[in-house]
């Protein structure tokens, strides 16, 4: 079994924001409204966060890509009361729509706040309701949604391999944010696999984790920054 | 063994009879305004049923708010009954036999509105039965539904047991329907000597048995925040600081039911001043043991000045939740503690206004608990600072009125004073303490060797 993983060296993201906007449109989570925006409701799987060190004119600013760390021990799948978010046995922290009751409780629990809430019901501009993408559920108002690593695109790679007759291998499968990041700041794979890129880019002394100490263990991996 | 003489117990104890018998006027006035109040919520929550929780002021990272916040605020008052009643029972404190039934019964009631506010705070309220049906016991939320089930039907028991020598009384004093359902109610009690027996027993075995389970239904609900490693969460002291936190709000509940009832239904002779003075020590003493845990709790973080747990901290103490914190401190320190400290200012009045400033207080604690932790968390997210919104207030002004309602209802159908166990007092208790106490003494020294 794989043990799916993501690597990001900050050094070469620019914060152009096309994974944000990549997986969007993949995994069919609704445009924001102004007034959700300014009651702090948006919902984004992964988004660019600034940190600015410094100031003016000495000011230097970094983008760090936040997505969910899909921990190796994840604090939120302990306090689920109905077992809808759990880890998979290849690591993915997954939710389950239909089981979710709405408690929160997970989205409390979770020290990155990645998880999200559906406080409305999905809204999409008319035009784009034909664009939503068929392998992802739409979510519904009051349960809790977060980033799966695109394990739809898993499925359907393991389909497409069985149908070519061939073994599956751990670069048929990719999730829409790697797939498009203009600058490959992000790798993904299987942390296990020794020749893998993601392998070796974790090996690297720039490496870390975020809140490692917290001993969530993590499986997305930061590059760090150079000065 | 106290007589079973309902006849006698009316001309004795008629103050006790009188709410039950004879409605009071403007108790019409009453419900119909708590009705309002009533159905003025249930369109708020009709509201946010519709158009689901985006409805109240919540956001992220600020998750829960007042319905969480009147959960443990609720469980806490749920304190007041069967924890201390249980306790003075045990402890044979004899000024408990006028205030046992007030205890009991607030904590029955109270304890649906907890649970209600977690259904209230669900997202999907319509699957709330997962929890059963897909129960995943790491989930301290389990914990609390296992808990609190237990509480509750243990809660009932206990209040229902020693309302059955009453039931009797009231059976054979009543008329129409009433004598049907007393006499249903009852269950054949005529007071020979082995249901005494029998009912005694168990009584007693009841007030054992619920004392561990009051205690660890709050601990629970305590760590439902203590088992996450969030800031001002994460704390092993929770528990005990829960359960110190609910007793408190539980006697301060408690004292206000009394003189309410007191002043309405003239219950003078019932809840004398020594009931107050007594209760007023004991809500001293939970507000020094409140001060202990408090300090306790916020020296330990600000020394150790971990840079994640003071943003918590400093939130609370001059940041946006600071008016919270300090309207705090006042309402259940400096206000209850200098009106209890003083025997002359311990009056009726005086416990009446404590016991009120400590139940906003505890709210105010467990608000100041719940939503400053969420609102800082570790990574940075924007910050948006939680206002409840109307659907929110509407609910929580709901569960209070619904609580007086029944309340109020359960006044009308059952006497709010132990009938059986005021005549026991009298006949049997009287003499049975003076026996007591010479058994505390040293021997008389006259001739006999003790054996």
């Amino acid at each position: 079994m794989a043990r799916w993983g993501m690597a990001i060296d900050l050094d070469r993201c620019t914060g152009c924001q096309a994974c944000v906007v990549a997986c969007k449109q993949e995994n069919n989570v609704p445009f924001s409204t102004p007034a959700q925006a300014e009651k702090g409701r948006q919902i984004s799987w992964i988004y660019i966060q600034t940190e600015i060190e410094g100031e003016y004119p000495n000011v230097k600013v970094r983008f760090r890509p936040m997505l969910c760390q899909h921990c190796d021990r994840p604090p939120c799948t302990f306090v689920c009361p109905t077992s809808a978010t759990y880890k998979n046995e290849e690591g993915i922290v997954a939710q389950i729509y239909p089981r979710c009751i709405g408690c929160r409780y997970c989205a409390n629990a979770c020290p990155y706040s990645v998880k999200y809430f559906n406080y409305d019901e999905p809204h999409w501009p008319k035009q784009l309701e034909a664009s939503l993408n068929h392998d992802v559920s739409v979510r519904y108002g009051g349960v809790i949604e977060k980033c799966t690593f695109c394990s739809h695109r898993l499925t359907k790679a393991r389909e497409q391999a069985d149908a070519e007759g061939r073994e599956f291998r751990d670069d048929d499968y990719q999730p829409a944010c790697v797939q498009s990041c203009p600058a490959h700041a992000m790798v993904f794979g299987d942390l296990d696999n020794p020749h893998g890129t993601v392998a070796a880019w974790s090996e690297s002394p720039r490496a870390e984790r975020l809140l490692e100490d917290l001993g969530t263990k993590p499986k997305v991996m930061y590059l760090k920054g150079g000065a | 063994m106290p007589h079973l003489d309902s006849q006698q117990a009316l001309k004795q104890d008629g103050a006790i009879f009188r709410p039950i018998m004879k409605p009071t006027r403007g108790y019409a006035a009453i419900v119909c305004a708590l009705l309002a109040v009533i159905a003025w919520a249930a369109y708020a929550y009709w509201w946010q049923l519709r158009r689901g929780l985006g409805m109240t002021g919540l956001n992220r990272p600020v998750y829960w708010g007042i319905y969480i916040t009147n959960f443990v605020f609720f469980v806490g008052v749920s304190h007041a009954g069967t924890l201390i009643s249980a306790i003075l029972r045990l402890c044979r404190a004899e000024w408990r036999r006028s205030i046992t039934r007030m205890a009991e019964v607030i904590t029955v009631l109270v304890l649906f509105f907890g649970v209600g506010n977690v259904l209230l705070d669900l997202g999907r309220p319509d699957r709330a039965f997962f929890v059963i049906t897909h129960a995943h016991f790491t989930s301290p939320l389990l914990w609390d539904v296992s808990s609190i089930s237990v509480y509750l039907i243990g809660s009932v028991i206990y209040l229902f047991l020693p309302l059955i020598p009453d039931l009797a009384i009231l059976r054979d004093v009543a008329t129409g329907w009433r004598k049907r359902v007393y006499r249903l109610m009852a269950l054949g009690f005529t007071g020979t000597e082995q249901q005494w027996h029998r009912i005694e027993k168990a009584i007693s075995v009841m007030a054992v048995i619920i004392i561990p389970i009051a205690v660890t239904v709050h601990t629970v609900v305590s760590w439902v925040f203590a088992m996450t490693i969030t800031p001002m969460w994460h704390s092993t002291i929770f528990g005990p600081y829960f359960v110190v936190g609910a007793i408190f709000s539980g006697i301060g509940a408690l004292i206000t039911a009394m003189v309410i009832l007191r002043k309405v239904y003239h219950l003078e002779d019932y809840l004398r001043p020594i009931h107050f003075n007594n209760l007023g020590i004991l809500l001293l003493v939970m507000c020094m043991l409140w001060l202990y845990f408090t300090f306790a709790e916020y020296l330990t973080t600000w020394y150790g000045h971990e840079p994640i747990e003071m943003t918590v901290f400093y939130a609370k103490i001059r940041g946006p939740y600071a008016p919270y914190f300090w309207t705090m401190f006042v309402t259940c320190f400096i206000i209850p503690f200098s009106i209890l400290c003083n025997s002359r200012t311990r009056t009726i009045t005086g416990t009446f206004i404590a016991s009120l400033s400590v139940n906003i207080g505890m709210w105010l604690e467990r608000f100041t608990i719940v939503v400053p932790s969420l609102s800082n968390p570790r990574l940075p997210v924007e910050f948006h600072m939680y206002h409840p919104s109307w659907v929110e207030w509407s609910l929580m002004a709901g569960c209070f009125a619904a609580f007086i309602l029944l309340y109020t209802l359960f006044t009308k159908l059952f006497p709010m004073v132990s009938i059986w166990e005021i005549r026991e007092g009298r006949e049997v208790a009287v003499t049975e303490t003076v026996e007591r106490i010479k058994t505390y003494l040293p021997m008389e020294p006259k001739g006999e060797v003790a054996k």
